[in-house]
């Protein structure tokens, strides 16, 4: 199922959390909401799971609307909240069949879905235990289970890998790239690195409004800067850095080291050629020329700075 | 009505499986049992086999415990975050409110069977009028309604269990004692009558007679529906 979300506001006070908002997920993509503390991520999530009334716009999922079919929609929503909240004094196994019922999953499939969420999120050996016995990692994969268990259309997650150790985020990125194949799956990190690893489309959301959309790909390309990183020998690096200041196209010089210097211009600009031509006329030579390519952080900085 | 019954088990079995709640029970059992047997306005003083003492010491045990039971209903599910799990189910709060005030009442009524001995002991003692004792136990469970009723709603109101404690035992009390004083100070009148309507015990004492009145019923049930409506706006408001 597809999931549109048209002009979405939402404020708290004074505040405006949520302004105007609007994008689509696909079935079978990843979405990744990216963005400062206080950005409005876990807001628009809380809208689509219909946990929140927006105050305009709306949430389309399939043929229905946040506004008209919350109930519905709820059936077909898996959502894993910021702070994971679980019943601690349940027992899992108690836990996930309650969520599963709660879910109006037939009564004879239940045991069958318990045992499918505790081998999936690797919960087997834990079962048994009350979930205050569980590590913060155990928890989240709780979060997980129940989350899933109801095998939803849409899945939200919000920041599902906080508290993880390294191999168990390994395992739950590779659980929810599984998931995405087959669902809509849209989910919020401060990781960037993760966003990168698992979506297949980034939004970056900056004060209530969305200041970047698409592949991390493209928002690299997006970008306007351009930066080199060269090491040019056979002549003395002050002079050589007085000669590439004269190039006009170049934004800014950094000396990285004896020769080093990086680069800075816009993306149309053709340097390459003014450097080669500098090095020829002073019988110079280029070592070495690197093109940076800039990282999400980078974007991700600029964008949520301005 | 499923989800409800859901709710209903899920409340039921948290409760079971914590020790507090049995030593709830064992407390009310003791506390009854100690003032109608052993303290000095035992029954023997009374000099006759009646139920209506004990009732009236059943109702202010079950008065303080049901503040006790009540007020972490809500106030936990805020605090937890486990609210907003559960509002992104299907659930509806009508739903929700009914399981948590119906689990609750059960609860009660499971104290209230265990004074049923004494009544047993009571008819060994001399005869005693069935009707009024009936009455008096559904007058009991009518009570513990609305006093669940206010602590949801206090409970709905407060992030922690201690302020829904508090805020739920002093509307509990005007309704218990509260009102009927002022009816009483104020003596006759329109206001005195209102007063009067609008507490518990007045009700309660013509249900333990063996009266049993629509105006009593429809009270109980105004009073139930009222809190629980009030728990339910306060619930949704946090999601607008």
């Amino acid at each position: 199922m597809d999931v549109a979300v048209e002009n979405l506001s939402k404020s708290f006070g004074t505040q405006k959390a949520v302004d105007s908002v609007s994008f689509s997920v696909k079935k079978g993509e990843i979405l990744g909401l990216l963005g400062p503390n206080g950005a409005g991520k876990t807001t628009i999530m809380k809208i689509i799971t219909c946990f929140l009334f927006p105050d305009q716009g709306n949430v389309y999922i399939g043929n229905y609307s946040i506004r008209k079919h919350a109930y519905r929609l709820k059936q077909l929503i898996g959502y894993l909240p910021e702070h994971n909240p679980l019943y601690d004094e349940m027992n899992v196994i108690d836990f996930l069949t309650f969520i599963a019922n709660i879910h109006n999953i037939p009564r004879y499939k239940i045991t069958s879905r318990v045992l499918d969420m505790l081998k999936i999120c690797g919960l087997e050996y834990e079962k048994h235990k009350n979930i205050r016995e569980l590590s913060k990692g155990y928890k989240q994969r709780v979060g997980l289970a129940q989350t899933l268990i109801h095998d939803p259309e849409i899945v939200i997650l919000d920041e599902p890998t906080t508290g993880l150790d390294p191999n168990q985020i390994v395992e739950i990125r590779e659980l929810i790239k599984n998931t995405g194949k087959e669902k809509t799956v849209i989910l919020s990190s401060h990781i960037l690195a993760e966003i990168e690893a698992t979506c297949d489309r980034v939004l970056i959301i900056n004060k209530g409004k969305i200041v970047a959309n698409g592949t991390a790909a493209e928002l690299r390309k997006s970008n306007k800067e351009k930066l080199l990183k060269i090491n040019i020998e056979g002549g003395e690096t002050n002079r050589i850095f007085n000669e590439l200041s004269l190039i006009n196209e170049v934004d800014n010089i950094n000396i990285l080291g004896e020769n080093h210097f990086e680069l800075q211009s816009t993306q149309d600009n053709n340097i390459e050629k003014e450097i080669f031509d500098i090095c020829t006329r002073n019988q110079w030579y280029i070592k070495e020329l690197i093109p940076i390519e800039r990282r999400l952080e980078d974007i991700f900085r600029q964008v949520t700075q301005n | 009505m499923r989800t409800t019954k859901i709710i209903i088990n899920k409340e039921l079995n948290s409760a079971f499986n914590s020790w507090s709640t049995y030593i709830g029970y064992l407390l009310f059992f003791c506390i009854c049992g100690f003032v109608n047997w052993i303290s000095s306005s035992n029954i023997f003083n009374v000099g006759q086999a009646s139920m209506m003492p004990f009732f009236i010491v059943i109702n202010w045990t079950a008065f303080f415990m049901i503040h006790v039971l009540s007020m972490r209903t809500v106030a936990d599910e805020k605090r937890n975050g486990t609210l907003e799990l559960l509002f992104t189910k299907p659930i509806k709060a009508n739903q929700l409110i009914g399981g948590k005030f119906l689990s609750q009442l059960i609860l009660i009524i499971i104290a209230f069977c265990l004074t049923i001995p004494y009544y047993l002991t009571i008819i060994g003692l001399g005869h005693i009028d069935l009707g009024p004792v009936i009455l008096g136990y559904i007058g009991l469970i009518c009570i513990s309604a609305c006093y669940t009723s206010i602590g949801i709603f206090a409970s709905s109101l407060s992030r922690t269990a201690a302020a829904a404690f508090l805020l739920s035992l002093g509307i509990g009390l005007c309704f218990q004692l509260l009102f009927g004083i002022l009816a009483r100070q104020i003596g006759s009148g329109w206001l005195a009558e209102f007063f009067m309507y609008l507490s518990i015990e007045e009700h309660f004492d013509s249900l333990s007679r063996g009266v049993l009145d629509s105006r009593d019923i429809i009270y109980f049930i105004s009073l139930i529906v009222l809190f629980l409506s009030l728990s339910k706006v306060f619930i949704c408001k946090t999601r607008y």
